[in-house]
């Protein structure tokens, strides 16, 4: 059984007769101990998601699917309270932007114990001895004396530090990491995804790693989940992903990358925008920006096709030479 | 620390001559002088009046009447009141507990309804509690003092007889004068039915003065725990899974108390000018009513040393909330 089902997860805002869905029938899982990537441009629901699953999705955002469990609890029918319990114990999720994601009021000893003292109680002196070795755990030296600092006298680096410790305090089965590395130095990128990576093997975690970062995904997941415009275009193990894509938004954010421009005079892109609230296709979300579009792909909504291990939204998926299916 | 109070104590040096040329010009400027005013319609000759100008030392040029009363300002004197040749001060120090009752009760009101209600507003935005409170707010903030204080004594004190029309205390009641704080001495005087008495009267100048601060407080609250609660240390403290109560007390009213502090510090000065109007109407016995009573009778001294009083309050209060919101945020206090 898996950590983590997602089975048809559709987010909407707004109420009326067209809300807008940020996130469109998505389904996926994550198992013990696995790194799923989520990938995509801004916009394509990557963070929607995620939040959906933390239970943070507030008025006028609303939640449905028909299945979302959590180690074999079903997330969407369980009392509030119950919920709560495993929000930020089981599950817990780091964001973006460190600096502002820490609460400037308090010190960082208050932020770190507060979670335990929530979920697990305990004395104040276990608290805060168990805060000392959580901020080891993430590699901030003098950890003693840090417990009185605020916010403000951290860097980024060192705030996301304070974050993971903070996310990882009740020994979570799964961690979300939403981009946690777009707002920090590139130096500090690689510091802390060796560290989030660690701690995943150390603990046996699973991770749900939502990034537009490539190369990152390539390195550390074992399988990955390609986002467009609120649904998934493309799922698989992380090599056969990057070796041979086989949706036409894989295909063309790989060849964004500059590695795959090498000896060219220009980047390649892929042309336009994700489309938002107003603009919706008719047909497939990709069509108006798709090299292989047909006629069909402006008219029809593509399913999702392929086993378990490789799924692909595309009626005609990409082959091994990287060309439309006939 | 310290050099934080001395940074703000040398910038109200101007202020302070600015107050003691403006109130010294000003009050000068009036037609009349406490002289004709004493004397009232009977008259008084050419003679007797200058004899008694120069008795009250208004003979001497402007300039050297202000080098006076500067320099005894310096010696901690505000001078005598013409009328009763008490000493301002003390005439201030007797009648100044009677406003900061007053005052204090009116600006208790105003931040135990305005906290609470823009808070509530702020956590239930574009419920009908939030717009009833805005549009009372704006009301509230709009309307005169004393047309709000005239239609409220109409209601509750002339036609309901819930309330004292005005004074401080029912007329059966003798206390002695400890504290000066009604409510203190009728509850010392151990006197039954005083102290009810005492806050029965309390009740419609407090709410007619505390209703213009606790407009901008529920307003200002309001907007700032909207501002806070679309933090991103908000999406974490909920991340964390605690009930709602906590993420909004614990973290989010803490960052949006701090410029709500900075304009409850604000509302000291409009307390104290309101205090005029709301004292003249409920024939309350405090600073505000003698200020008007010693401009009607061009007592100098009074106004001149009576305002003085007022500011310097004002001063204090304001850096005592500068002090205080330090202690409030963190970023300030490690930045000095």
């Amino acid at each position: 059984m898996a950590l983590l089902e997602v089975n048809t997860l559709s987010v909407e805002f707004g109420d009326g007769p067209n809300p807008f869905r940020a996130v469109d029938q998505v389904s996926y899982s994550v198992e013990k101990g696995e790194v799923v990537g989520i990938v995509g441009e801004s916009g394509s629901g990557k963070s929607v998601s995620s939040l959906s699953i933390m239970g943070l999705i507030e008025y006028p955002g609303h939640v449905k699917a028909e299945g979302l469990t959590f180690d074999g609890q079903d997330l969407l029918s369980m009392p509030v309270k119950k919920r709560r319990a495993l929000t930020g114990a089981d599950i817990a999720m780091i964001f973006q932007e460190p600096m502002s994601s820490l609460n400037p009021c308090y010190t960082v000893e208050f932020q770190i114990t507060e979670a335990l003292k929530i979920h697990q109680g305990g004395s104040k002196k276990w608290r805060r001895e168990r805060a000392i070795e959580l901020l080891e755990q993430v590699g901030i030296p003098d950890p003693t004396s840090r417990l009185k600092a605020y916010p403000h006298q951290l860097s980024g680096g060192m705030s996301q530090r304070v974050m993971i410790a903070m996310a990882i305090a009740c020994d979570p089965k799964l961690l979300i990491a939403d981009e946690p590395t777009t707002a920090l130095d590139v130096t500090i990128q690689a510091q802390i995804v060796d560290l989030l990576l660690e701690l995943q093997r150390e603990k046996n975690m699973g991770l749900v790693l939502i990034t537009h970062d490539l190369a990152l995904v390539a390195e550390a997941a074992d399988r990955v989940i390609v986002m467009y415009a609120g649904q998934v275009v493309e799922t698989g193990p992380a090599e056969e992903i990057f070796s041979t894509p086989r949706h036409p938004y894989t295909q063309a954010l790989l060849r964004s990358l500059p590695e795959s421009s090498q000896g060219k005079e220009r980047l390649e892109a892929l042309p336009g925008v994700v489309p938002g609230a107003f603009d919706r296709p008719k047909g497939c979300m990709l069509a108006p920006r798709c090299p292989y579009a047909s006629e069909r792909c402006q008219r029809e909504v593509p399913m999702v096709s392929g086993d378990s291990l490789r799924q692909v939204r595309c009626f005609t998926p990409l082959d091994l030479q990287g060309k439309p299916a006939a | 620390m310290f050099q934080f109070i001395f940074k703000k104590l040398m910038l109200v040096v101007p202020t302070f001559i600015g107050i003691t040329l403006l109130t010294f010009t000003l009050i000068r400027l009036i037609p009349g002088d406490p002289i004709e005013v004493m004397a009232g319609e009977r008259g008084v000759s050419p003679e007797r009046h200058a004899q008694l100008r120069a008795e009250l030392g208004l003979d001497q040029p402007l300039l050297i009447q202000y080098k006076d009363y500067v320099v005894n300002i310096f010696h901690g004197d505000l001078g005598k009141s013409l009328i009763t040749k008490t000493p301002v001060m003390e005439e201030f120090a007797s009648l100044f507990p009677a406003t900061v009752e007053l005052a204090t009760c009116a600006a208790l009101f105003a931040v135990l309804v305005g906290l609470p209600a823009g808070i509530i507003a702020a956590v239930k935005r574009g419920s009908i509690f939030d717009h009833s409170v805005m549009t009372f707010s704006l009301t509230g903030y709009s309307m005169p003092i004393f047309w709000w204080a005239l239609l409220l004594m109409l209601v509750f004190s002339v036609n309901l007889g819930w309330t004292p029309v005005s004074g401080r205390l029912d007329v059966t009641y003798w206390i002695d004068e400890v504290t000066g704080f009604m409510l203190i001495d009728t509850l010392l005087s151990g006197e039954e039915g005083a102290f009810a008495s005492a806050l029965h009267h309390l009740v419609l100048p407090s709410i007619v003065l505390g209703t213009i601060p606790m407009a901008v407080i529920a307003r200002m609250t309001r907007s700032s725990m909207l501002e806070v609660l679309s933090e991103d240390y908000i999406r974490t403290a909920r991340s964390k899974g605690m009930a709602p109560l906590r993420v909004i007390v614990v973290h989010a009213l803490r960052n949006a108390l701090i410029p709500v502090i900075t304009v409850i510090g604000l509302q000291v000065g409009i307390l104290l000018s309101g205090a005029i109007l709301t004292e003249t109407i409920f024939a309350w016995p405090g600073i505000g009513k003698w200020l008007i009573e010693s401009i009607a009778r061009r007592d100098y001294p009074v106004v001149q040393g009576g305002i003085m009083m007022v500011a310097t309050i004002i001063i204090v209060v304001n850096l005592i909330v500068d002090i205080l919101y330090g202690v409030v945020n963190p970023r300030i206090r490690h930045n000095k």
